[in-house]
């Protein structure tokens, strides 16, 4: 059976040309990047080349780059050492949106005695420029807003954000790891102060990701040791992911309109089911891989099982799908009803992603839809 | 591949058995479960024989998970041909032994399966004014109560 995958946000494949790019510093040039000999200069050189590549992408330079092991560890860097340098009794606001690497963190610190306030959005993900505004008091030290929802896709406002975190003395967070090369960031121009992103959502290899550290901000590694990356983050470098990381960013194209036009298929093609609506943003202010929706009296766990018989990977925010039995704190925030998170459908796309494969799913849900419908006391059939 | 599921509960879910809404039943009971928001319906036909009442036919519609789906199911075996006393003895974990295994976060679908069974019955010896064996007024009790909890979600859906 054909094989599709629509679960880019979760992960990617990683793109040939990215392996390939590898594979040496596994094999030949598999220095430890600390060491004085050719072994190691070469991997040290690897290291710089690929910082200035990334660096580049978000017009940084290259000596704010940290190398991470992830999203959800740059996270943690960026807020919990934020937070620790200035001490308790300070204030945080994020938004009730956010990743759990971003909301487990902050809740965290609130037990640590950090004051935390998680801003609402409306009914499309945003967050409000005057709620935000209006959170901002005295004690406030930090700001961690992500860029894009990896649920739904909403872009925050990210440039605004900035403009009245600097205005106010504040430092500003971002969680681009949705984001990140799949919609323009200038890290100079949004006065964004520190960055997370990951690899593996760009068809780059998992466990490697970046933290931006603005130069002038004060911030303690979360990991201590040998003093790699210029103290922030110790530990042998993953150069070969590392490498691939680089390799990846110069693969990808912004905007990628080719898969906007796919998406936007799908989202139309999909909408011609009965009872059924996108969640989220709709034109410029979705990620264009992203399509969330909602189908009145399904459930998601099963609309996604049934589609993996199908061959379609999907994914869902379903409360059925989770271990702790609620729904999409995402999807919840928005105001949706138990019931309507319930029957959530989350496809990502790719650029791997291929028309024939967006009218296959077409042709396969009505039918699965139609099919637990019809098992459905809600269903009225 | 290996699911979560077991093999038994990924074929149910994959053909269920008595998945239907019932013309004409004798009696509809419904479960709801405040943990996750799903929700079931057992329809019932009820035949004599020498023994006693006993269910000639048995359907269900769920509003769930696999494990929901799959539960449902199961139940629907178990419970056809039994007379009503063999039917309120089903427990949950005799649902769950005949599937394999359930993930233990999702124990609570096979509870709600054997509750909507029990429901059924409630109403339908209610409905002929015949005595409610103590064990199901018991569970009609807490069903009603959880149902509760769960009737703000599907009022939203509804409308």
């Amino acid at each position: 059976m054909k094989k599709i995958y629509l679960d880019n946000a979760a992960t990617t494949r990683v793109a040939p040309e990215v392996l390939e790019a590898m594979k040496p510093y596994f094999t030949d040039k598999y220095g430890n990047a600390s060491s004085l000999h050719d072994f190691g200069l070469e991997a040290a050189e690897a290291l710089e080349e690929s910082r200035k590549t990334l660096a580049g992408v978000i017009n940084a330079k290259p000596e704010e780059i940290v190398f991470t092991s992830g999203g959800s560890e740059s996270d943690n860097q960026a807020i919990k050492e934020i937070a620790f340098s200035k001490g308790p009794n300070h204030h945080i606001i994020t938004s009730s949106i956010e990743h759990p690497a971003v909301l487990k963190t902050c809740e965290f610190l609130e037990k640590m005695g950090f004051e935390v306030t998680c801003l609402p959005v409306n009914k499309e993900g945003s967050i409000s420029l005057d709620d935000l505004e209006k959170s901002i008091k005295d004690k406030t030290i930090l700001v961690s807003i992500m860029h894009a929802n990896n649920e739904i896709g909403t872009i925050q406002p990210v440039r605004e954000i900035g403009r009245i975190c600097r205005e106010k003395g504040v430092l500003f967070h971002t969680d681009a790891v949705q984001s990140f090369l799949k919609i323009p960031i200038d890290v100079k121009e949004m006065n964004i102060d520190l960055l997370s992103a990951s690899s593996h959502k760009l068809h780059g290899p998992k466990g490697v990701g970046l933290l931006y550290v603005r130069s002038g901000v004060k911030i303690n590694p979360l990991i201590h040791g040998g003093g790699h990356e210029s103290g922030l983050r110790s530990g042998t470098e993953n150069v070969a992911g590392i490498v691939g990381f680089a390799r990846a960013c110069r693969l990808c194209r912004i905007p990628d309109n080719k898969v906007k036009e796919l998406r936007d298929r799908l989202i139309e093609g999909v909408l011609e089911i009965k009872d059924c609506w996108l969640n989220g943003a709709k034109g410029d202010k979705r990620l264009p891989n992203n399509a969330n929706f909602s189908f009145k009296f399904i459930e998601g766990e099963a609309l996604v099982l049934r589609l993996n018989d199908s061959g379609v990977a999907a994914s869902t925010g379903s409360a059925c799908s989770t271990k702790s039995l609620k729904p999409s704190h995402v999807l919840m925030a928005m105001g949706l009803s138990h019931v309507e998170a319930h029957g959530s459908l989350r496809l990502t796309l790719s650029r791997y992603t291929t028309k024939e494969e967006i009218d296959y799913i077409l042709k396969v849900l009505p039918g699965v839809v139609e099919d637990l419908r019809k098992i459905s006391p809600l269903g009225g059939k | 591949m290996a699911y979560m599921y077991s093999k038994r509960v990924m074929e149910l879910f994959r053909h269920p058995k008595g998945c239907r809404k019932m013309e004409n039943p004798d009696a509809v009971g419904e479960a709801g479960s405040f943990l996750c928001g799903d929700i079931m319906k057992v329809y019932l036909k009820i035949g004599k024989k020498k023994d006693g009442l006993f269910i000639k036919d048995i359907s269900f519609q769920s509003f769930g998970c696999v494990a929901n789906i799959s539960s449902s199911s199961q139940t629907v075996e178990l419970a056809k041909g039994k007379t009503l006393d063999e039917a309120i003895k089903i427990k949950n974990m005799d649902i769950v032994r005949k599937l394999g295994s359930l993930p233990s976060v999702k124990i609570h679908c096979s509870v709600l399966a054997v509750d909507a069974l029990r429901e059924a019955i409630y109403n339908y010896l209610k409905g002929k004014k015949l005595p409610i064996p103590k064990e199901v007024l018991e569970s009609h009790k807490r069903v009603q109560k959880e149902l509760k909890e769960v009737e703000h979600m599907r009022e939203k859906v509804l409308k």
